[in-house]
């Protein structure tokens, strides 16, 4: 077989056969069981708690948890937007880089508080290393604050029924300090040997064998790195983000990498299962997700492998696949296994330039993007996902003549008009955004403030392909992924504004809505299962909710898929 | 529980007008649409098209706006505007959208018509009668008898029937008793007796007295009984929202606003790609995305589940109701009369050791002399059948000139009988009561008769001990007979998730064995009230629905107790009052009909939410091509059906999206069909044949209508 796609299985399937005892250990921290890393981490916790006067065991319902939630987000964001703004005359900035414009420090802090590191700048000239700093801490944090939402919905889906539902900041915090430091320490052990700069010292020089003297940017990037895959945020250190050699020096690394952003949103998902001992339906939940997964990966990495149709027809082999825009240490197989990777999980950081992908790959990108719930983020994707499951037990439940019911508690208006709205939410940002940058464009309108020339120059292509640059911008944002098509013009006040506007809704209100449906569910009297009841471990189930995620992504993307990458696609054929 | 069948050839004369009547209800035509209904129907749909109606209904009242925005665009054609394409293909645009809210309307109109015509028929015996009103309180007679009409019968009031009266109104007998012909409301000749005190006191107006007489006492305000109220729901006029409803509509909503959401924006899209879009083909393409399917037969779907439970006689009080009955978890059945055919019935008669069998029948006939409950009648048609030649009969009846008591049962002696003159005291009664009896008297209950009365037990009968002067004489065995069928309805129901619990009077051996040979999941012996009412409430503790049938006073607390609970029309007020639904026929069984009502009402909405949104899939193969295909000559590769132009592909899939919803109605009307096949089989037919099928259909009704629209266009 051949070695790139054998590549590309063996770290799929690394991560899976990592994710079950993961998950299994992910379930222990929640449920307070015992772990082997008690002893390390429990007087770590206990003086956190203590310094901060947080009791973390106070009980919590669901509009209480959503609280401390939104205040902590709050708090980084002020902080994050301050420290941007005003870093070029704070400390660690060896490299002497300015403070950042108001609307890119907006757009950049929310960016990070949401776990969608949409990058606007270039990290070696447009951060100190305060900033960058500044931007680890939310890697972690704002990961964290989706899994201790995850952990929440977990707990409001056990069989009994209740108003307490854990404490927010235990969930957190162990999330952070049990999970994703350990793991993300680990990658950032192994990409320091493997050559990945870990220093405080500004940029080095070296003289070229031309004799040329080169400045190359350096920092401390490897512990960056680790949590940036470890916690699904995808903000690279440098500009060029996965691709950059110091980011991503091997192809081991390469693999590490992709196991390190894939791990979490896979063990969440066992994790549940072990946290509620269903472990059925978890993997039902996980079929899904990895049917939908595979389904966006293999026309990509095909399409990428066979190499660009009009090159071909200029009577160029291309026995290497199609290689614009992709770096020759990785190839086009794993590149384009990465390029979806990072698109259905929330990552967004890349090792290729997803703007070269052929037009089949970039229209797997969008819908990856698009759908959100296949895997998805950091305990974000299962929240997504759980907006779906709701709406397909309510229309299943429907088909089988019964009240729709969800392990035991009874789907009714209130629930179905939360997740019916969080369901438009998503279409709503990224069309009405894309809309907004297309009227523009189309009357090529001068911008004045909001950007530097008519509309039209922010687009790199004219076209069907500059649509999908603006689409790619608008999906990114809403599905919180960070990705960049690139190409655009983007770091000006229309599109950091608008951005970061699309972000902060995408990001807080998806939390919002199963929150509370599994808030207003957990308090619901519990209904034990009968014959009647509609099983929801079920491989027909399983297959209902995809049905529901497809059938909902393609309603509200078809058009706009249509006139972006389709039309180039039947264009290039 | 006496209800007397009397043989109706005296009373034909009587009936014969009620029995028309009865016909009508008898002849629920199975035919969806008959001529009358349909030309009702007709002039509704375009009486419904007013917009203040059609806003109840926000999916179809989007296709109204689009509709009007049609015909604005098709004047300004005329009156010279440029870029919208033909005057023809919009003016063929705007009829067929315009044809697809009359086919909507037309899909509520009819499930109303029909329900009308159901509800006609009963409100025939609801005409204007003329009532005897009782003026002053006191012995009945003429000079106090007023003659009103009996919409002026307000609650409370009292009235008189006798023979040959037509009940103007419900009521509860307070005195007499009547036979009465209830035909016209149940279908059922025979004619029933009705009494003060009991459970059988309850009378319907549009009923007619055939005997005696009686006094009633209004029950209900005019124009607020049950039956006003059906017919009320069935006709939509008070037709109120199921929370299952809305939480649908809620979606289908949600759905309307995603494509909203995406022909809004695909305006900006499509400027931008300089391929403009005329008004006619935006307008289309929202209108076959939005889920007109669904949202043009909701209303019908609802009429339609009120309108069987209706022809099933079943009058319910709200929408809601019928579809909690397809939720049950726990169904509570009465044995007698539902599980078994009436009562017990004598089958043997067990003398103990030393006393000859002749002796011991002649003991318990006696006993029984007095006894007017079923089984004591039982064991005098026993003795008569054992009686070959007359011979006992003869004996008996010299016996009984010498009785010179009789002793009634009592709650507390739980035993009856006679007293002879000289002085011979004969009893019978349950086997505790009168091993008491006779062990008081220094007497040891025989074995071998211990030993029977356990036999019997355990085979499902009841066994009743005679006793003379204290002394055990034998066991009569009382058996039940089960009724043919049943077995197969209560698996039907344990397939549908169901659990039947039989609920008796009787011993928990001769219940075990009962509820075991009629396949009941489990049994409440020698239930008082309260125990129906505790096993409700621990049932509904642990999250589970219950249903129950009931038709005394005394089963009012459980009817109100349990999730959905059906009275018997037979029944007495009280009980009318707290279930929530009315048995016309008095059939114990028919809540397994309501409950697959209730499945069949939610499952029809369900599918067909799948289907129309599964539509939608082949529509944007057809349309979406046709929009950008002069600007984007690639996209031709998505025109997979190879529709003939963008002009046809747009009008095809617009007609494909109006003709759908006629083709529908007799489904909607009908309901999907309920199997009891377990939830994840049934979801893996309904999502293969509305899911799938939703998909590929249109694919196949496209490309077809396309065939034909391409001659034209």
């Amino acid at each position: 077989m051949n070695t790139e796609i054998l590549g590309v299985i063996t770290v799929f399937l690394l991560t899976i056969v990592l994710a079950i005892p993961i998950g299994k250990y992910i379930a222990k921290v929640y449920t307070g069981d015992k772990t082997l890393l008690d002893p390390i981490f429990n007087p770590i916790e206990r003086l956190i708690f203590k310094i901060s006067g947080i009791n973390d065991k106070e009980e919590m319902n669901w509009k209480q948890h959503l609280k401390a939630l939104l205040s902590v987000n709050l708090g980084w964001f002020i902080l994050c937007f301050f420290v941007l703004l005003f870093q070029g005359s704070l400390p660690l900035n060896p490299d002497g880089n300015p403070s950042m414009s108001p609307d890119l420090a907006f757009n950049t802090a929310i960016s990070f508080v949401v776990n969608c590191n949409l990058q606007h700048y270039s990290g070696e000239s447009g951060l100190s290393y305060l900033g960058q700093l500044m931007l680890m801490f939310l890697q972690f944090v704002s990961a964290g604050v989706g899994m201790a939402a995850a952990a929440m919905v977990f707990n409001a889906m056990k069989e009994r029924t209740t108003e307490h539902l854990g404490n927010f900041y235990n969930y957190f915090i162990k999330s952070c300090t049990r999970i994703l430091l350990p793991l993300s320490a680990i990658v950032a052990l192994v990409l320091i040997f493997s050559g990945t700069p870990m220093t405080f010292e500004g940029k080095d020089s070296i003289t070229t064998l031309q004799g040329d003297t080169v400045e190359v940017s350096r920092g401390p990037a490897a512990a960056f790195i680790g949590i940036k895959h470890i916690g699904t945020n995808g903000g690279g250190f440098f500009g060029v983000n996965s691709a950059h050699p110091f980011e991503n020096p091997t192809y081991f690394t390469n693999a590490v990498e992709l196991v390190a952003q894939l791990i979490i949103p896979f063990a969440m998902i066992f994790a549940l299962g072990f946290y509620l001992k269903k472990r059925k339906f978890s993997h039902v939940v996980f079929g899904v997700m990895t049917i939908g997964f595979l389904l966006l990966v293999i026309p990509t990495i095909s399409s990428e492998l066979n190499g660009n149709p009009a090159i071909e027809r200029m009577g160029i082999t291309q026995t290497t696949g199609a290689m614009e825009g992709k770096e020759v240490r990785f190839g086009p197989a794993i590149s384009g296994f990465w390029s979806i990777a990072t698109t259905v999980i929330s990552t967004g950081s890349v090792n290729s330039m997803h703007d070269s992908s052929m037009p089949m790959s970039g229209a797997m990108q969008l819908l990856a993007m698009m759908v959100n719930a296949f895997y998805g983020g950091c305990g974000v994707g299962w929240l997504n996902f759980y907006i779906f499951i709701i709406l397909a037990v309510f229309i299943s439940g429907l088909m089988v003549g019964r009240t729709p019911e969800f392990l035991g508690k009874k789907i009714e208006a209130r629930e179905v008009k939360i997740a019916a709205f969080i369901a438009i939410l998503h279409p709503l940002l990224i069309l009405s955004g894309t809309a907004l940058a297309s009227y523009l464009a189309a009357n090529d309108t001068p911008m004045g403030y909001w950007f530097n020339g008519n509309a039209t120059s922010w687009l790199n292509n004219p076209g069907n392909h500059g649509f999908s640059e603006m689409l790619y911008e608008f999906t990114s944002s809403a599905a919180n992924n960070g990705s960049g098509f690139e190409g655009l013009g983007d770091n000006n006040p229309f599109w950091n504004i608008t951005t970061g506007i699309v972000l902060l809704l995408g990001r807080f209100l998806p939390i919002i809505g199963p929150l509370a449906i599994a808030g207003l569910l957990a308090n619901k009297k519990y209904i034990p299962e009968s014959a009647g009841t509609l099983k929801t471990d079920t491989t027909i189930f399983g297959i209902m909710v995809f049905a529901v995620i497809a059938i909902i992504a393609a309603l509200s993307f078809f058009p706009a898929l249509a006139l972006g990458p389709l039309a180039e696609y039947f264009t290039l054929r | 529980m006496n209800i007397k069948h009397i043989q109706n050839h005296d009373i034909l004369h009587f009936t014969n007008n009620i029995l028309l009547n009865k016909k009508m209800t008898k002849n629920k035509s199975n035919s969806l649409f008959e001529s009358k209904q349909v030309k009702e129907a007709l002039v509704q749909s375009f009486v419904k098209l007013n917009p203040k109606v059609m806003f109840k209904n926000p999916v179809m009242f989007t296709v109204e706006i689009g509709t009007a925005i049609m015909f604005i665009v098709c004047i300004a054609i005329l009156m010279g505007a440029q870029n919208q394409g033909s005057f023809i293909y919009n003016f063929v645009v705007f009829l067929i959208l315009f044809v697809t809210l009359l086919f909507a309307n037309f899909a509520e109109a009819i499930a109303e018509a029909r329900g009308k015509a159901q509800a006609d028929s009963l409100r025939k015996t609801r005409e204007e009668t003329p009532a005897k009103k009782v003026v002053a309180i006191g012995k009945v007679s003429s000079s106090e008898i007023e003659l009103i009409s009996s919409s002026q019968l307000k609650k409370g009031d009292m009235f008189f029937c006798e023979a040959g009266d037509v009940i103007p109104t419900d009521g509860e007998i307070i005195e007499g008793l009547a036979t009465i012909d209830e035909s016209a409301i149940t279908g059922e000749s025979a004619p029933v007796i009705r009494e003060a005190g009991g459970d059988k006191s309850s009378v319907t107006g549009g009923t007619k007295v055939l005997s005696d007489r009686i006094t009633v006492k209004v029950t209900t305000e005019p124009g607020e009984s049950f039956l006003d109220k059906m017919i009320a729901l069935v006709e939509g006029a008070s037709r109120q929202k199921t929370p299952n409803e809305i939480a649908l509509t809620i979606l289908l909503a949600a759905f309307t606003l995603i494509f909203v959401i995406v022909c809004v924006t695909l305006k900006p899209f499509a400027d931008y790609a300089n391929a403009p879009i005329t008004i006619a083909a935006f307008i289309s393409l929202f209108v076959c995305l939005i889920p007109t399917t669904i949202g043009g037969l909701l209303s019908a779907i609802g009429i339609a589940g009120m309108d069987r439970a209706l022809r099933a006689n079943v009058i319910t009080k709200s929408g809601k109701a019928v579809e909690t009955a397809g939720d049950i978890d726990v169904l509570l059945l009465d044995k007698t009369g539902t599980i078994t055919i009436g009562n017990r019935k004598a089958t043997n008669f067990y003398p103990t050791n030393g006393v000859s069998l002749e002796e011991f029948i002649q003991s318990a006939v006696l006993s029984s002399l007095a006894d007017d409950t079923p089984e004591g009648k039982s064991i005098l048609e026993l003795s008569e059948m054992l009686d070959v030649n007359g011979e006992m009969k003869t004996s008996i009846s010299h016996l009984t000139s010498h009785i010179s008591q009789t002793i009634k049962f009592t709650a507390e002696t739980r035993t009856s009988g006679v007293v002879l003159k000289d002085g011979t005291n004969i009893r019978k009664g349950a086997q505790d009561a009168a091993k008491n009896i006779s062990e008081q008297a220094g007497y040891t209950f025989p074995e071998d008769t211990a030993k029977k009365v356990i036999e019997i037990s355990s085979n499902g009968g009841t066994p009743l001990v005679v006793i003379k002067n204290s002394q055990v004489q034998g066991v009569v065995e009382l058996q039940d007979i089960i009724k043919t069928g049943m077995k197969e309805r209560f698996d039907r129901l344990r397939k549908m998730g169901v659990k039947t619990v039989m609920v008796t009077g009787d011993n928990p051996l001769t219940a075990k064995f009962i509820a075991e040979k009629a396949g009941v999941d489990d049994f409440i012996a020698e239930a008082k009230p309260e125990d129906k009412m505790n096993y409700i409430k621990n049932e509904q503790q642990n999250g589970k629905l219950v249903a129950m049938m009931g038709d005394g006073t005394n089963d009012a607390p459980a009817l109100a107790q349990a999730d959905v609970g059906v009275a018997m029309n037979s029944g007495t007020q009280a009980a009318k009052e707290a279930g929530n639904m009315v048995d016309l026929d008095n059939d114990p069984t028919k809540l397994i009909e309501i409950v697959e009502i209730g499945k069949q009402l939610l499952m029809t909405r369900g599918t067909l939410t799948t289907f129309s949104i599964a539509n939608d899939v082949a529509k944007y193969f057809a349309i979406v091509p046709a929009l950008f295909i002069a600007s984007i000559p690639a996209l031709q590769g998505l025109n997979i059906m190879q529709l003939h132009s963008p002009e046809s592909a747009i009008l095809s899939a617009v007609i494909f999206n109006a003709i759908i919803i006629p083709i529908l109605i007799p489904l909607a009307l009908r309901g999907v069909d309920y199997k009891p096949i377990g939830a994840s089989a049934i979801l893996k037919r309904n999502l293969l044949i509305y899911g799938l099928g939703g998909i590929i259909i249109p694919f196949i009704g496209i490309k077809l209508i396309d065939l034909v629209v391409a001659m034209f266009f």
